[in-house]
């Protein structure tokens, strides 16, 4: 009972505390909207990495591809798409707010649904690959998206796409897209909760944990693969989608495709919190998101070496993560009964 | 763009400069690649930094080009001592605490490296392309190719080192060493080899040998901070095509590379040089998944 208090209590406090900061730290909007897109991606990244043992490195393909199908649509409907990229930006758009938010809300449920159809066939390709065939197939993919669409004239090729702005007060717009990723990232979250107290969560662990047992047991080991990876391209769908219109402009190398931006943050995010935990991603996608902004703020310049080091520091020494960690430490908190008495039995055997 | 393949047909004479091109640089591409496959097959490590070693030993040419104003064929042995001795420093620091980890652990710690050598070089150099130049002229190859005397020279380079490699591990103590760490880690430590030390001369090795072939990349191509991912790539394409312990089969894909990726640039433009490389690569996760399924139903 008090269990399930304190857990009502710590989604409580953070909700609250959600609600109110963009209003409260209005300055440091940008940033607490980039922590909830940051916290997404762990979530969708652990899913895969972290519950199912299958570590995409090309998981950042789904957020390109959501926001270039959300990009297509949300313009597609009132102009011609190639010629509006052709144009470079000479040809300004100019939306009514009820034609925008249908724009966004369509191009959204599109590039949420074209990328769960580009998972289904992807899957084919990936899931034949295993451990780091399959890390280095899924960051070919994130490349050759990145390339291929930087060399893709119809949605702009390298010059890349702009988008609507927000109709009405930008003040207005930039709490708009701080709670879009607040749902976003609450929705993923108690999505992935349900599903992994759910008979499909204990099959992904058993793939896992031992994928031909588990194939043996008669567990259709693919289809589990194909729908994970699916689900989580549903949330990096939306999220790519909610972050185009967030960014104004989209591009394939830095901003959709963007490997070393979002792309590998994403499993140093998951990692760094406790991989295979439900609430390790978040603490650690708001870690790693922390440590971006102070060292951007202080270290301008060697930002990136700094997060390159952090990268290397977190998986070769740190990999049991934050909750792993604790779950070490304090083993009772976590419910994991250790047996004195069969501890005691291995130390007199040793 | 299909009017590109057009001219290959008119103009036959263009087929053997692209394929001269193409073998001539993935004879470069072997050599990193060699050198991918070793720490791979002997410390169990994929090296996803091996393409920024081969930019840093293209800046070390270029340093001793811009800056002590002499030619970069000197940078040779140059790039080869002090990558030697980064790749050290590195095993010290870093690799020596992945090795026996999952696969997974070695891949993101040494994209973790790579990021970090790509951002220190753009910070040292900036972000603009940067060449070598070693002041050697062209001649023509069967009166209408024209044929860069660096390029042969290079290859004749690349060929000269892999066979002092090879001859190396077949020869000397310390390559022995390597191979019997490679075939078993824990018998090789019974028989009282000093595992640690080769698994970090191994390290070293590699990071010299793609040192210097950076310094035959900068004379004949370009070098840019940024540039290093397409070189990893470039060499997993060739080892995952070959195999591991496959030394012909490195060679000859490398070569493969090398003239798919000439002909690949000249015809669909050089913007999706970079997409083919990738390409290649899912391509060829793919042809191997299917020979395995192959495999796995004979098997049944």
């Amino acid at each position: 009972m008090s269990t399930s208090r304190r857990t009502l209590g710590l989604y409580g406090g953070i909700a609250i505390a959600s609600l109110v900061a963009p209003f409260v730290f209005d300055s440091y909007i940008s940033q607490l909207t980039v922590l909830w897109v940051m916290v997404l991606f762990a979530i969708t990244w652990d899913a895969m990495g972290g519950q199912m043992g299958y570590n995409s490195l090309g998981n950042i393909f789904f957020f390109g591809a959501g926001m270039y199908i959300s990009a297509v649509v949300q313009i597609g409907l009132h102009y011609d798409v190639a010629e509006y990229t052709a144009a470079y930006g000479a040809i300004k758009v100019d939306f009514t707010p009820a034609q925008y938010h249908v724009g966004l809300v369509l191009g959204t449920i599109v590039a949420a649904l074209g990328s769960v159809a580009l998972a289904v066939a992807l899957s084919w390709v990936v899931f034949g690959l295993r451990g780091p065939y399959f890390a280095i197939g899924t960051l070919g993919v994130a490349l050759a998206a990145g390339e291929l669409v930087g060399a893709w004239e119809y949605v702009g090729a390298g010059s890349g796409i702009s988008l609507p702005v927000f109709p009405g007060e930008p003040e207005v717009g930039e709490r708009f897209f701080y709670f879009a990723f607040f749902i976003a990232a609450v929705l993923s979250f108690f999505f992935f909760r349900w599903l992994y107290g759910t008979r499909f969560g204990l099959a992904i662990n058993a793939i896992r944990d031992d994928e031909e047992k588990a194939e043996a047991m008669g567990i259709r080991t693919m289809r589990y693969k194909t729908i994970t990876w699916s689900l989580s391209a549903f949330f990096l769908g939306i999220c790519g989608s909610l972050f185009g219109n967030y960014n104004i402009f989209i591009e394939p190398l830095e901003v959709a495709f963007a490997t070393v931006v979002f792309g590998i943050p994403m499993v140093v995010m998951a990692l760094l919190g406790g991989k295979g935990t439900l609430w390790g991603p978040v603490i650690g996608a708001v870690l790693y998101h922390v440590i971006k902004e102070a060292t951007w703020k202080y270290f301008l310049g060697w930002q990136w070496v700094a997060l390159g080091l952090l990268i290397v520091v977190t998986v070769v020494f740190f990999q049991q993560g934050i909750m792993g960690w604790a779950q070490d430490k304090w083993p009772e908190l976590f419910g994991i009964e250790v047996e004195e008495d069969s501890a005691e039995g291995d130390r007199e055997a040793a | 763009m299909l009017s590109n393949f057009q001219l290959l047909f008119d103009f036959p004479v263009l087929n053997i400069e692209l394929l001269l091109n193409g073998l001539m640089i993935g004879g470069i591409f072997a050599l990193a690649a060699y050198g991918l496959a070793l720490v791979w097959g002997v410390m169990n490590v994929k090296n996803l930094a091996q393409g920024d070693f081969v930019i840093m030993g293209g800046y070390i040419a270029f340093v001793v080009y811009k800056e002590l104003g002499i030619n970069p064929l000197w940078a040779l042995p140059v790039a080869g001592i002090v990558m030697f001795g980064f790749g050290w420093l590195l095993y010290g620091l870093v690799i020596r605490w992945v090795i026996g980890r999952d696969l997974f652990t070695s891949l993101l710690a040494t994209f973790g490296m790579a990021i970090v050598i790509q951002q220190l070089l753009n910070l040292i150099f900036g972000p603009d392309v940067q060449t070598a130049d070693s002041g050697l002229g062209t001649q023509l190859f069967l009166d209408s190719v024209p044929v860069q005397e660096i390029r042969v020279l290079s290859l004749a380079i690349a060929g000269i080192l892999a066979l002092m490699v090879i001859l190396f591990m077949k020869n000397s103590r310390m390559g022995q060493a390597i191979r019997a760490t490679a075939q078993d880690p824990r018998a090789a430590k019974i028989m009282g080899i000093d595992t640690d030390r080769v698994y970090a001369f191994t390290y070293s090795l590699n990071a010299a040998i793609c040192g210097v072939a950076g310094v035959l990349i900068s004379m004949i191509w370009v070098i840019q901070p940024f540039y290093g991912i397409g070189h990893s790539i470039r060499s997993f394409v060739i080892v995952v095509a070959a195999g591991l312990g496959n030394l012909p089969g490195v060679i000859i894909s490398a070569l493969g590379l090398g003239a798919l990726e000439q002909y690949g640039g000249f015809g669909f433009g050089t913007e999706f040089q970079q997409a083919i490389v990738v390409g290649l690569l899912i391509l060829v996760l793919i042809v191997r998944q299917i020979m395995q399924a192959r495999h796995r139903q004979v098997v049944q």
